[in-house]
């Protein structure tokens, strides 16, 4: 079956038809969100108007840590079943995550000084969402580090699988340690602590930046087939400076 | 055995072997995750050791008719139902402080009272709009964390 997807030329036909109207789903949702956060939404009883960063924040943390999982997937494919698409595929997602944690820790922080009264403090949920950030900085420098690919491949696909462990650190942490960062707000127990008012931009930014970030990958994994291509003719060709 | 599932399995070994490890280490480390202490856990850890040279952090609700804003100093104590630290804290309080609200203070201990250098205010999980939270605390649903 994975043979089935893994197939590059499947893979274009059908990605060719999915891109163009991806984006614009994806836009569209992003628009919509973006309005309801920042007009149509209530302000918080506690927070005021402070609470729409959760809007980018908590979506961006959300796609930070489920690309880290696709990421870590799609390297445990690549180091088992040793299908190059599979590689093409995790350096592909590592440059969205790293971007995604990135605006994570950002808008945190944007957030963290009005409500907390302090940009950045070492507790387990910030900590953890930095080391997130440095394991995608780590996959792609390692990615590029050696001569020959095949190694870079190799040992980035390792250190993203180690990563793993960090997920549920970042998930749990609010649970397992006393933090400055509050618990979990919407998977929780006893359902979502959100105003359905609130929910609603939350969900369309969460499904925008999901799109978006799809859109990305597909076509970030195109153009590495292609490079490939490129790079297999100038073998046959025997041109080597080019490579 | 097929190479793809011997490979298969000892990802899956290492991976194991891994996450022991790190359960472990941050078994070790607890003490050092934690942010801060609540006023009970700090009673229990120093016992009735009265002065705290090292900086620690405490955490707490803001007892209620305890704050005491003078010109250049606030007063006012943490509680966690159980026990009540006092602290004192010259400098600007976050826009979150009031009574009833979660706080996390920084300083040392001087005489079973926390002398801060720093407070930041913790907000809960809970996220709706003013009217909402009011009328949960009207109804009795909910009973809200004071206002000002």
């Amino acid at each position: 079956m994975f043979d089935w997807l893994a197939n590059p030329n499947r893979f274009k036909k059908i990605t060719n038809k999915l891109e163009p109207s991806l984006m614009a789903i994806a836009l569209l949702f992003i628009i919509f969100g973006l309005y309801f956060s920042l007009f149509d939404s209530p302000k918080d009883y506690q927070q005021g108007d402070a609470v729409r960063i959760m809007y980018v924040h908590v979506p961006s943390a959300w796609l930070a840590s489920f690309l880290y999982l696709s990421l870590a997937v799609s390297s445990i494919f690549y180091l088992v079943w040793k299908h190059p698409l599979a590689d093409l595929i995790s350096i592909s997602i590592a440059p969205i995550g790293t971007l995604f944690s990135m605006l994570t820790l950002i808008t945190g922080s944007l957030w963290g000084k009005p409500m907390w009264g302090t940009w950045w403090v070492w507790d387990a949920r910030l900590t953890s969402m930095l080391i997130l950030f440095f394991f995608y900085l780590g996959f792609i420098l390692l990615h590029n580090a050696f001569e020959r690919k095949v190694d870079g491949s190799k040992s980035a696909s390792v250190l993203a699988i180690i990563g793993i462990i960090n997920l549920p650190i970042i998930k749990f942490s609010v649970d397992w340690w006393h933090t400055l960062h509050q618990p979990s707000s919407i998977l929780r127990f006893d359902g979502p602590s959100i105003d359905n008012q609130m929910l609603l931009p939350l969900f369309l930014m969460m499904i925008g930046f999901c799109l978006f970030s799809l859109y990305i990958i597909i076509v970030n994994v195109k153009t590495k087939l292609i490079e490939k291509k490129c790079e297999a003719i100038l073998l046959k060709l025997n041109i080597k400076e080019f490579l | 055995m097929n190479p793809k599932y011997k490979r298969l399995l000892i990802l899956f070994l290492i991976l194991s072997i891994l996450g022991l490890a790190t359960k472990l280490v941050l078994m070790a480390l607890k003490e050092n995750i934690i942010y801060f202490y609540t006023p009970n856990e700090l009673k229990k850890k120093y016992g009735n050791v009265k002065n705290i040279e090292n900086k620690i952090r405490i955490g707490g609700l803001v007892l209620e008719d305890s704050v005491v804003i003078n010109k250049n100093e606030s007063i006012f104590e943490i509680t966690d139902k159980k026990d009540n630290i006092k602290v004192f804290f010259k400098g600007q309080l976050p826009d979150l402080f009031r009574e009833g609200q979660g706080i996390v203070a920084e300083g040392i201990l001087k005489d079973n009272k926390l002398i801060a250098n720093q407070v930041l205010a913790k907000h809960d999980e809970n996220y709706m709009p003013p009217e909402v939270a009011d009328a949960l605390i009207k109804s009795g649903v909910w009973q809200g964390e004071k206002k000002k």
